[in-house]
Formats: structure tokens, C-alpha cells, sequence
């Protein structure tokens, strides 16, 4: 918890905008709608948005919470380096994807959509947010047992072997018995 | 099979309810458009796409007039009260409400994206028509004029215009642009991350509901779909279908009228309109009724614990507050559980720092000068969760994490005074408490009522009754090298308490087997305020553990959310 990150909500809104331009331009090319090459330029802006925008970034305190199977997209759009890292950048991107989407009616609303995000996106880069990668930690935590299910390391604490033989003046007193009759060497 | 009937039938029994008139509403309202006479003409321009976009929102209007209820929690408080009387498995499917409300909306989702997909295809092949595209029959029908002695059937007037501008110019299109486009803003901000690290984003956000239900409202008020009129002589269609040519000129077939169906929607949505608007005013009632301040106490480890006194008002265990703080946040409600017992003549809440609110809230608190009156506080509530179901059962177990722990406080406070009344509404017979957390420091407000309570029940020789075990579950070895040395002693080195502290998490296989073998033919209810992980856990272990035979032990799960 704590100051809000704009990036966090312009990711969602930018990968919703990408499913949504698909979707429009699957429409229009399918029903062969007039000026379907606008339709054409949706799908592929859509899967390109939907790639980019898939990676989760973390949040500023180094959390985040992975998209799964995202590992490989981390990779790819870490790749770029600074085209992806900064704001900016995504923002003009998203502004100038859009465009193309407002001349036919079904990517109209992927359009507005990525606009939105363009401008959240603007919003973030203005407060210095950046995309950073999530890598999966090194190892595992451990995590304490349910219960205590491995067996002891060491024996339990015993006092010396001095004070656990048995003792002449205290047979029934002692902690074992012996299967066969002892007796003190003789010779 | 049994186990799961016991513990989730109920709310099954709802979903499969609420599915089953959804499915019903689309089949109907798509055979109804498809096969209808008075949309034979519609049907030749628009083909499948018409049915394909009216029983969407058949199954639309129903979803949005269920949307609004479950978040009316004043209503959901009354009925809760009413079914005090009624089993308690109705009363835990309400608790529920937020999941449902969930559902509900990756429905109106859903539905959206299919009506929004066959209107894309409507408005195409409506314009297609007026360019005299297809065939005389089509063209036809688009010539239809809008004036004294002629209707029009394709809405789409001009020959010479796109889909884009007619969505844009029609009623019926600029707000379902709008409606939908706040749903989305709405969805990608209700999404789990955001909600839980930027609440305000999403609060705010989300009243764009207001935009969405009046754009709904005014949806159909332009009558764009339209059907068949009865005319005087009659207008045969399956005569006429092949000769449109000759419509006016010949007995049969008479130029047809068309009409725009009445708009439908408001009728569904008007009603909890109305009542979320009740519940709004309700809020805005108790926002305005004083509350005063008796005691403002900084706990250890960022804790605030407020005592607050309120005229009429009236709690029951467990129950939970929405507070507001115009100093903090004009428009922000937040919800803290009540760590009173209904016995006291004051109410109060130990508010921990964990977002801005609440740290803004502490750091005005701490900058009061001593013995003054904090800054205007606002409280709606109280309202019912699950806690209240607690002395109805046999045997409760109570299972709380960290700061989960709160609204048992305010169950074991009432246990000390229901007892001390003999008060006769008390079922419960044992009562086993499980308090988890991580660090020894947040222990201390607490331990203090833990300690009262320990006294208290061996003066009375009631030792039996209430039984806590408290988990350090964030121990290591300095902790376990204190304890060894101190292992002989009478009471707890932590709490000071005579239970003593385990270290660890708790084993529920043993914890369970332990409980059903102290009463093995009872009701056991368990209750939990803590994380989803352990919430799924436990619902498990009830239902492993539970017996459908009513003679032997049964474990019924209830979970806290906020």
C-alpha cells in the first residue's frame, strides 16, 4: 500500500485496449466491413499492444505480482532497454497507435481506450515511474514446517554416560534393564 | 460429496439460480427476434446479427438491475436482521455479496462485448442497405422515408455517410460508446492488483457507475429497432417478400409501417436505482450525526485505538463501522471492525497504520494536544458479518491472524460480560481460540484483555470454557534460546499469561482430530479473519472433517472479508 503508481493502472488499461482493437479488427475483417485494411492494422497493433503491455512491471518497493507465463515477454521487452523502460516513450507510442483505429467504427473504441492510456501513461512518466522487470527470486523461501516432520539431528540431551549406568546401590532406580546378567570383569 | 453439500450448497444453489435465468433470458429473447413475423423485414437486412444483439441485452438489462443490490450494505444489513430467525446457512451466503457482485459484472462483461460486436455488424450492413448494396428487396425496405404517410425501417437516413458518424449521431450509438467505454474504466481499475495497493483509484473510478446507468437509461430511447406495424389492410409478407416493387400498387401489399419498440430498460433498473440512491442518502444521514470522542489511545506497533460514543447507537459482536475523516479525506469510507463488546456504553476500533488513510489519520491524532476532541469522524454501521452467528453455535472455533484478531476481541469482551449476567442467549459451551501472528510487539493490547479473562474465568472456576493458543509464527533462534531458559516457569515469558506461547504454525490436521474427539456430537463453527491462503486451508480441513451424519461432529467454515 501506498502513493498511488499510475503505471500499475495504465498497464491494465493499455493491455484492455490491445484485446479490444483485436477484437474490433477481427470483426471488420471478418464481415468484410468497407475500409477493412483499417480493421487489418487493428489486429496487428492489438497483438503488438497485448505483447508489450503483458509483462507486469514491479512496483516501486520492488514487489509485483506476475501475469503467468509472462517470463519470456519480461525478457523480450526488457531487451529494448530504454524505448520500454521510460514512460514517455510508451505514452507517444500509444498516442500515435491509436490513431489509425478512430476511421472506422470497429476499432473506435480500441481507439479512445489506448488514448486513455496514453494519457495515464503520461501521467506516470511525469511523476518519474519506470518499468522495471519482475524476475522470478533465486530461490525459494523457506517456509517453517507445518509441523515438525523431519526426524531429530542430534539425540535428546542426556546427562554424561557417568551418571546413566547403572548403579550398584540403585538397581530398580535405573532407566534400562539388561536382557543378559552382568557382571564386572574378573580376572 | 456430502460435506461439500453441507458447507456450499447454498451458494451453489444461487449461482446456478442466477445462470439458469440468464441462459433462459438470451434463448428466449434470441428464438423471439429470430422467428417473429414482425421482424421479418429487420431480419432481411440484418440477418442473425439482429437476434445476436437483442438477447445480449435481454440478458443485460437483468444483470444491471442485479448489480446495484449487492453493494447496498444498509439492505443487506436489514434482511440479515430479518433472518435471524431463519438458518444460518441464508444468512452466510450474504456474506458473499461482493463475490456475487463480481459475477455479476464478468456477465454485463461478457454480454457487452457480444451486443457491441453484432451492433458493429448492424450498423455496417444497415449503411451497406441504404448504399443499395444488396438486393431490391433490401434496397427497398432502406428507401422506407421518414414522413407523413411512410416510416422508415433502416434508421441509417443518409446515402452517404459511414457506421463512425451514425454511432456518433444516434442516441442509441454515442451512449453505448459512452457506457461502454466507462465500463471498461471501471474493470481495468477494479482489477486485484490495483484494488489492493491503490484503493482510492479504484473508489473513485468506480462511481463512474453514475455515467454508466443514466447512458443506460437513455439507451433505447431512440427506438432504433424497429418492427412491423399492423396496417389497415393488412401487409402480407409472404406474399409481398418477392414483389417489392409493386408495394402501393397492389391490394395485398400495402406500403408497411414500421415501429420503434418502447425502450425497455429502465423499467428493470429503475427500481435499484432507487434503492442504492436510499442507500447513498442513508450514508449521507449518518455522516451527519455527531459523534464524540472518549478516548484516543496510541497502541505499540502503529496501532490506534479509538473509543467514540454515538447517539443510538447499537452493536452486536463482531460487527464492523465505515469511518470517515473530512481532515483525512472528503470522500473516502473505510471499513474497521468493532473491538467493543455491545455491553459497553461506548464503541470502539484499533485502527493499524497500513495505507494513506489510515497514517494520515494517526499523524492528525498525534498532534492533538491532550484530552481534546479529535477532528469531525464520521460513522455508518454498524453491519453484520458472520461474527454474529458465534453463540450459536455448541462449540466455536475462532481462528484469528495478526490484525485479524479484532473482531474476536470484541467476542471474547461479550463472552466476560455475558457471563457475569448469566445471560441466557449464550449456546456456545467451548469456545477454542487461535490467535496467529508474526511479532511478539503486537501482542500487547491484547494480552490485556487475554489476562482479564484468564482471571476472571478461574475465579469463577470456568477454566474449561475458553481455550487460546497463540502462535508466534515468526520465531528464530534468539527467541527459542529465551525460551528454553525460562521453560520451567508458571506463566508465558511473552504474554505472561499461564497458556503458554507455541512457536510455529499450528498443525490443523491435529488441531481438528483434537476437536472433534473433545465433542463428538456438535456443531462446530469455525471462524476466521485472516489471509485467502489459510481461508482455503481451513474451508478444506471443515469439510474433510465434517460428518454428514447430524450425530456426529459437523464444521461449518465462515470467513471474514473486507
Amino acid at each position: 500500500m501506498g502513493k498511488i503508481e499510475w503505471a500499475m493502472w495504465a498497464n491494465e488499461q493499455a493491455l484492455a485496449s490491445g484485446l479490444i482493437l483485436l477484437t474490433g479488427g477481427i470483426v471488420g475483417v471478418a464481415g468484410q466491413f468497407r475500409n477493412w485494411q483499417f480493421a487489418a492494422y487493428g489486429i496487428a497493433a492489438g497483438i503488438f499492444i497485448c505483447l508489450l503491455e503483458y509483462p507486469r512491471g514491479c512496483k516501486a518497493n520492488g514487489k509485483g505480482q506476475e501475469r503467468p507465463y509472462q517470463y519470456c515477454l519480461t525478457v523480450c521487452v526488457k531487451a529494448f532497454g530504454p524505448l520500454t523502460r521510460n514512460y514517455y516513450i510508451r505514452a507517444l507510442l500509444h498516442a500515435v497507435l491509436c490513431v489509425p483505429g478512430a476511421f472506422i467504427l470497429c476499432t473506435v473504441l480500441g481507439c479512445v481506450c489506448l488514448a486513455i492510456a496514453s494519457i495515464i501513461y503520461l501521467l506516470a512518466a511525469i511523476r518519474g515511474e519506470q518499468w522495471l522487470p519482475i524476475f522470478p527470486r533465486a530461490e525459494p523461501r523457506e517456509k517453517p514446517g507445518e509441523s515438525i516432520k523431519e526426524p531429530p539431528q542430534n539425540p535428546p540431551p542426556r546427562p554424561p554416560a557417568e551418571m546413566r549406568r547403572k548403579r550398584a546401590e540403585d538397581m530398580e532406580g535405573a532407566a534400562y534393564t539388561n536382557p543378559m546378567p552382568v557382571m564386572s570383569n574378573e580376572y | 460429496m456430502g460435506n461439500w453439500i453441507i458447507n456450499h450448497g447454498l451458494s451453489a444453489f444461487i449461482l446456478i439460480v442466477w445462470m439458469g435465468i440468464n441462459i433462459f433470458l438470451f434463448v428466449y429473447y434470441y428464438l423471439l427476434y429470430n422467428t417473429d413475423e414482425s421482424f421479418f423485414y429487420t431480419r432481411h437486412i440484418l440477418s442473425a446479427a439482429l437476434p445476436w444483439a437483442r438477447a445480449p441485452a435481454a440478458v443485460l438489462n437483468f444483470n444491471c438491475m442485479l448489480i446495484l443490490l449487492p453493494v447496498c450494505r444498509n439492505l443487506l444489513s436489514l434482511i440479515r436482521g430479518s433472518f435471524m430467525c431463519c438458518g444460518r446457512s441464508l444468512r452466510k451466503s450474504l456474506d458473499k455479496n461482493i463475490t456475487f457482485h463480481k459475477c455479476v459484472a464478468y456477465m454485463i462483461a461478457l454480454m457487452t462485448a457480444v451486443h457491441t460486436i453484432a451492433h458493429l455488424l448492424n450498423l455496417e450492413w444497415f449503411n451497406n442497405s441504404r448504399d443499395g448494396e444488396y438486393d431490391t428487396l433490401s434496397t427497398t425496405l432502406s428507401d422506407l422515408e421518414d414522413s407523413e404517410n411512410e416510416t422508415y425501417l433502416n434508421p441509417i437516413r443518409s446515402t452517404s455517410t459511414t457506421p463512425t458518424y451514425v454511432a456518433f449521431t444516434t442516441i442509441a450509438g454515442l451512449t453505448g460508446v459512452v457506457i461502454t467505454l466507462a465500463l471498461i474504466l471501471m474493470i481495468t481499475s477494479s482489477m486485484e492488483v490495483i484494488r489492493r495497493s491503490y484503493f482510492e483509484v479504484f473508489w473513485y473510478t468506480h462511481h463512474l457507475f453514475i455515467v454508466f446507468f443514466v447512458g443506460l437509461v437513455f439507451h433505447g430511447a431512440g427506438r432504433i429497432v424497429r418492427h412491423l406495424d399492423t396496417t389497415d389492410p393488412p401487409h402480407n409478407i409472404s406474399f409481398c417478400k418477392d414483389q417489392p416493387l409493386n408495394w402501393g400498387n397492389i391490394p395485398e401489399c400495402p406500403i408497411p409501417q414500421f415501429e420503434g419498440g418502447f425502450p425497455q430498460t429502465w423499467k428493470w433498473v429503475l427500481g435499484p436505482m432507487i434503492l442504492y440512491l436510499c442507500e447513498r442518502v442513508l450514508r449521507f444521514i449518518r455522516y451527519m450525526q455527531p459523534v464524540m470522542y472518549r478516548k484516543i489511545v496510541m497502541r505499540p506497533s502503529k496501532v490506534l485505538e479509538l473509543q467514540l460514543v454515538k447517539n443510538g447507537f447499537k452493536m452486536e459482536v463482531g460487527q464492523y463501522v465505515f469511518l470517515n475523516c473530512p481532515a483525512v479525506s472528503q470522500l473516502e469510507w473505510h471499513p474497521f471492525t468493532l473491538t467493543s463488546a455491545p455491553e459497553e456504553d461506548f464503541f470502539s476500533v484499533h485502527i493499524r497504520s497500513m495505507g494513506d488513510w489510515t497514517a494520515n489519520l494517526i499523524s492528525v491524532l498525534e498532534k492533538l494536544p491532550e484530552g481534546s476532541q479529535g477532528p469531525k469522524m464520521a460513522v455508518d454501521g454498524p453491519f453484520g458479518t458472520a461474527s454474529e452467528d458465534v453463540f450459536d453455535y455448541e462449540v466455536s472455533m475462532l481462528i484469528g491472524c495478526g490484525i485479524g484478531v479484532t473482531p474476536f476481541a470484541s467476542i471474547l469482551k461479550s463472552i466476560w460480560y455475558k457471563f457475569k449476567e448469566s445471560n441466557p442467549n449464550l449456546r456456545t459451551r467451548k469456545i477454542y481460540f487461535y490467535w496467529l501472528c508474526r511479532e511478539t510487539h503486537a501482542f500487547e493490547w491484547f494480552a490485556d484483555l487475554l489476562q482479564v479473562l484468564e482471571k476472571e474465568m478461574t475465579e469463577r472456576e470456568m477454566r474449561h470454557f475458553l481455550t487460546y493458543n497463540l502462535y508466534l509464527t515468526g520465531w528464530d533462534s534468539s527467541h527459542a534460546a529465551h525460551v528454553t531458559v525460562h521453560f520451567d516457569k508458571d506463566t508465558d515469558v511473552i504474554t505472561g499469561l499461564k497458556q503458554k506461547t507455541h512457536y510455529g504454525r499450528p498443525n490443523w490436521d491435529k488441531v481438528f482430530e483434537q476437536i472433534c474427539n473433545e465433542n463428538p456430537s456438535s456443531t462446530v463453527g469455525t471462524f476466521l479473519c485472516g489471509p485467502e491462503e489459510l481461508a482455503k486451508r481451513l474451508e478444506r480441513k471443515c469439510v474433510e472433517y465434517s460428518d454428514v451424519d447430524p450425530r456426529k461432529t459437523r464444521f461449518y467454515f465462515n470467513k471474514e472479508n473486507f
